[in-house]
């Protein structure tokens, strides 16, 4: 065989190991390291008596596909779960949040506690059911 | 039901496809095919209904299925287009000029995200686009 040959199957080789990587991991929501240290978010970026339940921060822009997946997600458990907000941030407006939050993919869903600490975040489309039993979660701790 | 937005199998089905052109572009090393290629990516980035996979999934693939259960904007769509674009123009320039590393190089790489796209589902817009407006440095916002 062709090197190219040898090569067009590396290729797709490797892409289907990263495809099942990304499918494992797509839509986890998983506590980050990093919301443990991070002092609580500034109040410009959560709603006003953001501090009466749990805030939906999810960041999103007009060339993201799944950020619309999201965004009905999220509709349907504000609707059913009182006390839970869900806030959209255009990342290209907020860049900076973008930073200093830690944010690389979209969408990027972050679970914002009573306090303003993010106690949950993900990248992708999470689970409906996954999604409130961590939102119940969160808002009774 | 909102029916001005695209089925999102639509893009799915036309990525199947340009993996199956850029599988094609690496074996025979035709730079003339990544041309033809980056032709369509310039129609998808106009718009993703007109090119001829978009024809193909419209006119023989779409009243086989279910009508969608969501529409998307076609505004993603457009831009993994554009970004497919560039990779098929530099692949097609890499082979048409004698600089095959070049052409190999890039057809690899659009054919992984096309593969990508096509059979798991990533949007690489999504994954690319704060990348690089992140990397780009300036916190305000600048014209795309």
């Amino acid at each position: 065989m062709a090197a190219v040959t040898y090569l067009v199957l590396a290729v797709l080789a490797a892409a289907t190991v990263a495809g099942l990587l990304y499918r494992a991991r797509y839509g986890r929501l998983r506590v980050s390291a990093g919301d443990l240290q991070r002092p609580p978010l500034p109040t410009g970026l959560l709603p006003p008596g953001a501090a009466d339940g749990v805030v939906l921060l999810h960041f999103t822009s007009a060339t993201c596909a799944p950020c619309r997946q999201v965004k009905a997600v999220c509709a349907d458990l504000v609707q059913t779960l009182p006390g839970v907000r869900h806030v959209e941030v255009d990342a290209d407006a907020h860049l900076d949040a973008v930073k200093s939050l830690d944010i690389w993919r979209l969408p990027t869903l972050l679970i914002v506690d009573r306090g303003g600490r993010i106690a949950r975040r993900t990248v992708g489309v999470p689970d409906r059911s996954e999604l409130r039993r961590t939102v119940t979660e969160v808002m009774a701790a | 039901m909102n029916t001005t937005g695209l089925d999102p199998r639509g893009p799915r089905f036309a990525a199947v496809l340009t993996t199956i052109v850029f599988v094609v572009v690496l074996l025979t090393g035709s730079g003339w095919l990544a041309l033809a290629q980056a032709v369509i990516f310039a129609i998808g980035a106009y718009d993703p209904r007109r090119t001829p996979y978009g024809l193909v999934y419209r006119h023989l693939v779409a009243p086989r299925l279910a009508p969608p259960a969501e529409r998307e904007d076609p505004a993603p769509v457009r831009f993994a287009q554009t970004v497919g674009l560039v990779f098929a123009v530099v692949a097609a320039a890499g082979y048409l000029s004698g600089a095959t590393v070049l052409g190999v190089i890039f057809a690899a790489f659009a054919l992984v995200a096309a593969f990508l796209n096509g059979f798991f589902g990533l949007c690489l817009g999504c994954e690319a686009y704060l990348l690089i407006r992140r990397l780009r440095g300036s916190g305000g916002p600048t014209a795309a």
